[in-house]
């Protein structure tokens, strides 16, 4: 009884069957949801990443221009364009309120994304494919994706960083 | 069960309808936490509608600061205050009244309330002169005024000192009946307590540190470090709340309908293993996030092997199933939901606390464990699906329970009668079904990757455009009619409550009780090998083929994404 102790005995009544039962799948599923997370950690691809570097505003700045520097083919709405070859490694910063550098990339390819905020926390969401992965400061964060469709997409920030969170909108195009 | 109490008889009446011996002190203190819970429910429902009216961009009424600060409000005065509000009001009343013991302190009692209401005040007054816009996870560098961290802070210190007297008040009654074992009522509140003293401290550590940070004491608050600390108060507080809810239904089934657990041996230790597996919750907000490993993440966001899933599971058939046996023992015993049909519908505990269950189960539970695990949170995190998810777990579970539970609260705690009671029978349902179809299309929304906490979803003043998949437009009609339904629902239930209690007719007894409380039933008959309640085994079958096709689907989802490692 909910509110009174509980009748004598109590503690050695059978278990009913359908209970036990139910508690015996109820236990598999939760040992299959443990090991199916495992098993696609090793065999599937899509697992978030866990490589990190420390870094600071200042450096992560720096590293993002010189990245700008090399491989930049043009400009969009005031933000470099930037063409880096397959493998290469790719800075992505966050700010108040604004992403950059706008990114072209080739289908297929493996590209090592570094994500860094200058500021405060953003949330790097990808649509329309709707993958979203954290953006701190001070943090490198190390993404290795390979874009396995072709078109244009959107870098939406999805952690509130301030007044003009809804402004802070990036571009990254998949060619072919 | 009358037993010798210190202290005399100035210090208690006796309940007319239930018999127990309730201390008067304690049952000031527990009226004003439960009056602080409506305040804050009321000040999260017009923010609610606010809020709805915001995202849904056919109206969008608020302005950009305004919306942040509101929704700021709004998170920190439903998912906190209304509810551990609720639950101080809750571990006063129950650990003496339900104990026929007295209260341990009223003076700490009264010195934790006061420190909360203080803090209360001081959180939602820096809100809402814009001194806090920093959301209800304030997560560092965002900063706000030392104020609004001071009052976190005196909000948790009142909240821990009501949670010892809780637990001094469990030891008074084990020194005056030793050998006895607690209700399950007040066996699965203090799993709550439990929690809530690991989750408090969690939040001490976070917030005394970030407290000096806004006054410029300390130079810098790391912001990974603020993340995990911080959902170390904010995980597993919502395991409070479950702890404390299913708490409630376990009361509300014996209440409405007679029935008791057909195992308590199997509740009680789905309670312990809340406490053992729930506090690791943190992960559940860090598995996109840099720095922390797979295994790490893997174990913890899984509750430790989904220890604590696999023990919401067992109430799920356990709680039903106390149901189906006391309404079989008394004869609706045809097919498989003669019982189901034949329950107490009209009764609004009733009706709403089934609905809770099925809105924490099938939205809130099913959801939850999607979006903890280490690869379909990379599809879920930070879209719409996370607020989709949690209307389903803490607004229809815990919020809805005890809304429902506070239909016996009001004759048996404030001694008053229901105002409009005709209306009470409605008013879970409206509620239920606007939070339900709420909390469904803002999962599906957040599926086509529409961002929580946000604005404008046009994008307006941004380098570029972008246009959601138009089937959005359609579900957005929906999450407006299911948030105002729910905001109809919640107003409906704060205007009963509030005219009840305070210019409400006096409860004079038995006579005056307009929800019914059911007789037990007749004792079981003993059947060995025989389905103890097969309706029940029917209703987890099914929940469990839901479970594994929406897990199912997710990962196929995932696996059409691009490639990350």
């Amino acid at each position: 009884m909910a509110i009174l102790p509980p009748p004598e005995g109590w503690f050695n009544q059978k278990v009913a069957k359908d209970e036990k039962i139910w508690m015996g799948l109820a236990f598999v599923m939760s040992l299959f949801l443990f090991f199916w997370m495992i098993a696609w950690h090793v065999y599937a691809k899509q697992n978030p990443s866990f490589t990190t570097y420390k870094t600071t505003p200042e450096e992560f700045y720096a590293l993002e221009q010189a990245f700008v520097n090399k491989y930049k083919v043009g400009e969009e709405n005031g933000i470099p364009v930037v063409k880096p070859p397959p493998g290469s490694d790719v800075f992505i910063l966050a700010r108040q309120f604004r992403w950059e550098p706008v990114l072209v990339l080739k289908k297929g390819e493996e590209y090592r994304f570094h994500l860094s905020s200058l500021d405060v926390l953003h949330g790097f969401s990808l649509q329309p494919v709707n993958m979203n992965f954290m953006v701190y400061p001070k943090y490198d964060y190390v993404l290795t994706f390979r874009p396995t469709s072709a078109g244009e997409y959107r870098i939406i920030c999805n952690e509130f960083c301030g007044i003009g969170h809804h402004m802070m909108i990036g571009k990254i195009v998949v060619e072919e | 069960m009358a037993v010798a109490v210190e202290g005399g008889e100035k210090w208690f009446r006796t309940c007319d309808v239930t018999g127990f011996k309730v201390d008067l002190r304690a049952e000031k203190i527990a009226r004003l936490n439960a009056v602080m819970a409506v305040v804050s429910l009321l000040i999260a429902v017009i923010a609610a509608l606010l809020l709805v009216l915001t995202r849904w961009q056919l109206f969008h009424v608020l302005p950009v600061d305004w919306y942040y600060r509101v929704l700021t409000l709004h998170g920190l005065d439903a998912l906190v205050f209304w509810i551990i509000f609720f639950e101080l009001a809750a571990l006063t009343f129950t650990s003496t009244a339900f104990l026929n013991t007295r209260m341990s302190s009223p003076f700490a009692g009264w010195a934790g309330t006061v420190l909360a209401i203080v803090g209360w005040l001081l959180v939602n007054y820096t809100i809402l002169t814009g001194n806090a816009d920093v959301l209800m996870t304030s997560y560092a560098p965002l900063k706000a005024h030392p104020l609004f961290y001071l009052g976190m802070i005196l909000f948790a210190v009142g909240a821990l000192v009501i949670v010892t007297t809780f637990f001094a008040n469990l030891m008074i009654w084990r020194r005056e009946n030793p050998g006895q074992s607690l209700p399950l009522f007040v066996y699965g509140l203090m799993a709550a307590a439990i929690i809530a003293v690991i989750t408090i401290v969690s939040g001490a550590i976070i917030y005394i540190p970030t407290f000096l940070w806004s006054l410029g004491i300390i130079k810098d608050i790391d912001p990974g470090v603020y993340k995990l600390i911080w959902w170390g108060l904010g995980h597993p507080s919502q395991q409070i709340n479950v702890a404390a809810h299913v708490s409630v239904w376990y009361l509300i089934t014996f209440l409405a309908t007679g029935g008791t657990s057909i195992n308590e041996k199997i509740s009680r230790f789905a309670f312990i293993l809340y406490i053992v597996a729930i506090n690791v919750a943190s992960a559940h907000h860090l598995l996109v996030d840099p720095a922390v490993s797979p295994v790490w993440k893997v174990w913890n966001t899984s509750y430790v092997m989904y220890l604590a899933v696999f023990a919401s599971m067992i109430h799920a058939f356990a709680v039903p199933s106390a149901i189906e046996s006391a309404q079989r023992r008394r004869g609706f015993t045809k097919g498989l939901f003669e019982w189901l049909k034949a329950a107490p519908w009209g009764n609004p505990a009733f009706s709403g606390m089934w609905l809770s269950m099925i809105i924490f189960g099938f939205i809130g539970g099913i959801t939850g464990v999607v979006n903890g695990m280490e690869q379909t949170n990379i599809i879920v995190h930070n879209t719409l699906s996370v607020p989709g998810h949690f209307k389903g777990a803490v607004v229809g579970g815990t919020a809805l329970t005890f809304m429902a539970v506070t239909y016996y609260l009001i004759p048996l705690l404030f001694r008053k009668k229901i105002a409009f009671y005709g209306l009470a029978k409605f008013v879970p349902w409206i509620f239920g079904i606007g939070i339900a179809i709420l909390a469904v299309s803002m999962y599906i929304l957040g599926a086509f990757g529409v961002p929580r906490r946000h604005w404008d979803i046009t994008f307006s003043g941004g380098p570029f455009t972008y246009t959601f998949n138009p089937v959005t437009d359609f579900f957005w009609a929906l999450f407006g009619l299911g948030g105002i339904l729910a905001v109809i629902g919640a107003l409906l239930w704060i205007l009963q409550v509030v005219v009840s209690v305070f210019f409400g007719k006096p409860f004079n007894g038995p006579q005056d009780l307009q929800i019914p409380i059911a007789e037990p039933p007749p004792p079981a008959k003993e059947e060995e090998d025989k389905f103890a309640a097969p309706g029940t085994f029917t209703l987890v079958l099914l929940f469990m083929v839901a479970f594994i096709i929406f897990v199912a689907l997710n990962y196929g989802w995932l696996s059409a994404m691009w490639e990350v490692k």
